[in-house]
């Protein structure tokens, strides 16, 4: 579903990603595992046509990205790191514009955003403006969001970040019912080490823009000798904390917000 | 076709919600009304030139045009710093529709904006020629909307944040405003002057708006359509030529 060789991003001298490759299967949920900094978010932005890579290939869902970008857009959705929601509309209208931009026909568009809207816990706050939202409140409807089009294939770039519990188990239930039923293949990236534990098939840790070791969550610990996931992804990666210089996109954002006040 | 209908929509949804937006873009128009419209008036009269609110509005029209114009192309910085310029990025629509809707959603609140200028200053004592004048030139103002917020987009296409900003408003529109005719008659200009009206877009903007309101021209109507025709395709194309090569 996913075949990635030999893929390269250079930000100027900084090479953020260098040489990644990988295969993820057809209805396969894999993780992605890294330091802060260690590539994978750009890894994804490359993966669904956000970045141009300076070299090396990609196919997705057996065309290539680069050379014939819709035809990837068709089949994938994703969830993002950052935010990515309209603050000045409506959770609805969050909605109804990502359906409408994938093509969902208009009955089931509602039906879905309904059901995802409940299962987020958002249906009751469905007409508020998303600026309104908390910040967990918008993680939950991003979520929503990205699933409303049930995608071939979904990435997931830190779903879960600031998400409660309670949330997070049952956002993983759909995501596996989904993964079962309609064979979605699950690309996703976490800090959280129980979490890919318990639910990715395979895991890939990368460090420095490298994948330093690709496995089940068995087989890792058993390569590093290693009680947990955890003990192993730090036997891997060191123990030493990055250091990740700011983009420009965050400096933008702190200069946005000291402007606005 | 439903895609660049919905982002149009996001465009008015989002403008119509501003309310504070709408309101100052106003007092910009106003203050010229007022300071210049009457401050002038005398003087203008005096010069056998006739009654300065007449002239002077079309010119305010246009600005109110340009600046909301600019401004909304110049928002997809905005989209880009929330975020939301990915999740337009991603989805099965060409760059190009993106850059249609977008610009199409700006130009419409542009021109509602001019819309909204244009009845402000029949209170301030500007008569129109004939009612039936203001469908052409609305056609007109859309047409100066849609060559300002391409032009706004291209920007946006170009810079990563809003750093540059200011430096377009003063190195780009504020000169295309004020040099375009809108505050005085462009007969009889030294050569330089006139030779800058000619390559500034808004000057035909302001001409056809003038020669439909208030029936005077400077370059007639056919070089005015003609002209901002030509600037409007060309600005859209280079609009959308830049926007394709946007990285989130
Ligand atoms: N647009 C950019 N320009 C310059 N450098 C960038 C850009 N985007 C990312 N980088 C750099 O590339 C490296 C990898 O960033 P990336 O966002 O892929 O990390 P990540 O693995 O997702 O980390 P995190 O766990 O913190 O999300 C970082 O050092 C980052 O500073
Ligand atoms: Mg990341």
């Amino acid at each position: 579903m996913i075949s990635v060789h030999n893929l390269v991003k250079k930000f100027g001298d900084f090479t953020a990603v260098d040489g990644v490759s990988f295969e993820v299967k057809d209805g396969e949920i894999f993780a992605f595992l890294g330091p802060n900094g260690a590539g994978k978010s750009t890894t994804i932005k490359m993966l669904t046509t956000l970045l141009r890579p300076t070299s090396g290939t990609i196919i997705l869902n057996g065309g290539d990205p680069v050379a014939n970008p819709d035809a990837a857009r068709r089949s994938f959705g994703i969830v993002f790191q950052d935010p990515s929601l309209d603050d000045d509309l409506t959770a609805m209208e969050n909605m109804e514009l990502h359906g409408i931009l994938y093509d969902v026909p208009s009955k089931l568009l509602k039906e879905r955003s309904k059901e995802l809207m409940q299962f987020v816990e958002l249906w009751d706050r469905k007409d508020s403006l998303v600026k309104e939202f908390s910040g967990g409140m918008k993680r939950r409807l991003e979520i929503a969001r990205g699933l409303l089009h049930h995608p071939k294939i979904i990435f997931l770039d830190e779903p879960t970040l600031g998400l409660d519990p309670q949330t997070r188990n049952s956002m993983w239930e759909y995501l596996k019912k989904l993964n079962k039923e309609e064979k979605t293949t699950i690309f996703f990236t976490t800090h959280y080490m129980e979490e890919a534990e318990r639910v990715a098939e395979r895991i890939a840790i990368v460090d420095h823009g490298k994948i330093i070791a690709t496995g089940t969550s068995e087989s890792l610990k058993e390569q590093t000798k290693s009680e947990s996931l955890e003990d192993a992804f730090l036997s891997l990666t060191g123990k030493m904390i990055r250091d990740e210089a700011a983009t420009p996109a965050d400096q933008m954002r702190m200069r946005h917000r000291v402007w606005r006040r | 076709m439903k895609k660049i209908y919905i982002l149009w929509l996001r465009q008015i949804k989002k403008y119509l919600r501003s309310k504070s937006r709408i309101v100052g873009s106003l007092a910009q128009p106003l203050l010229f009304l007022l300071a210049l419209g009457y401050g002038f008036g005398s003087v203008f009269q005096k010069a056998g030139e006739g009654n300065y609110i007449e002239f002077l509005a079309p010119g305010v029209i246009g600005m109110s045009i340009i600046f909301t114009a600019v401004f909304s192309g110049i928002e997809i910085i905005w989209d880009r710093q929330f975020g939301f310029l990915k999740e337009m990025m991603v989805a099965p629509i060409s760059r190009l529709n993106i850059m249609i809707g977008r610009t199409l959603g700006g130009a419409t609140v542009a021109t509602a904006q001019g819309l909204l200028v244009l009845i402000i200053s029949l209170f301030f004592g500007f008569h129109l020629s004939s009612v039936g004048a203001i469908i052409p030139a609305v056609g007109i103002m859309f047409l100066i909307a849609l060559l300002f917020t391409a032009l706004g987009t291209m920007i946006a296409s170009l810079l990563d944040d809003m750093q540059g900003f200011q430096l377009i408003i003063n190195f780009l529109v504020m000169p295309a405003f004020f040099l375009s005719g809108a505050l005085f008659p462009l007969k009889g200009l030294p050569k330089a002057l006139a030779f800058v009206a000619t390559i500034d877009p808004l000057s035909y903007g302001i001409d056809a708006l003038r020669f439909l309101l208030i029936g005077e021209v400077h370059y007639g109507l056919v070089r005015d359509v003609t002209m901002l025709a030509i600037f409007t395709s060309v600005f859209l194309l280079l609009g959308s030529y830049f926007f394709k090569k946007v990285e989130v």
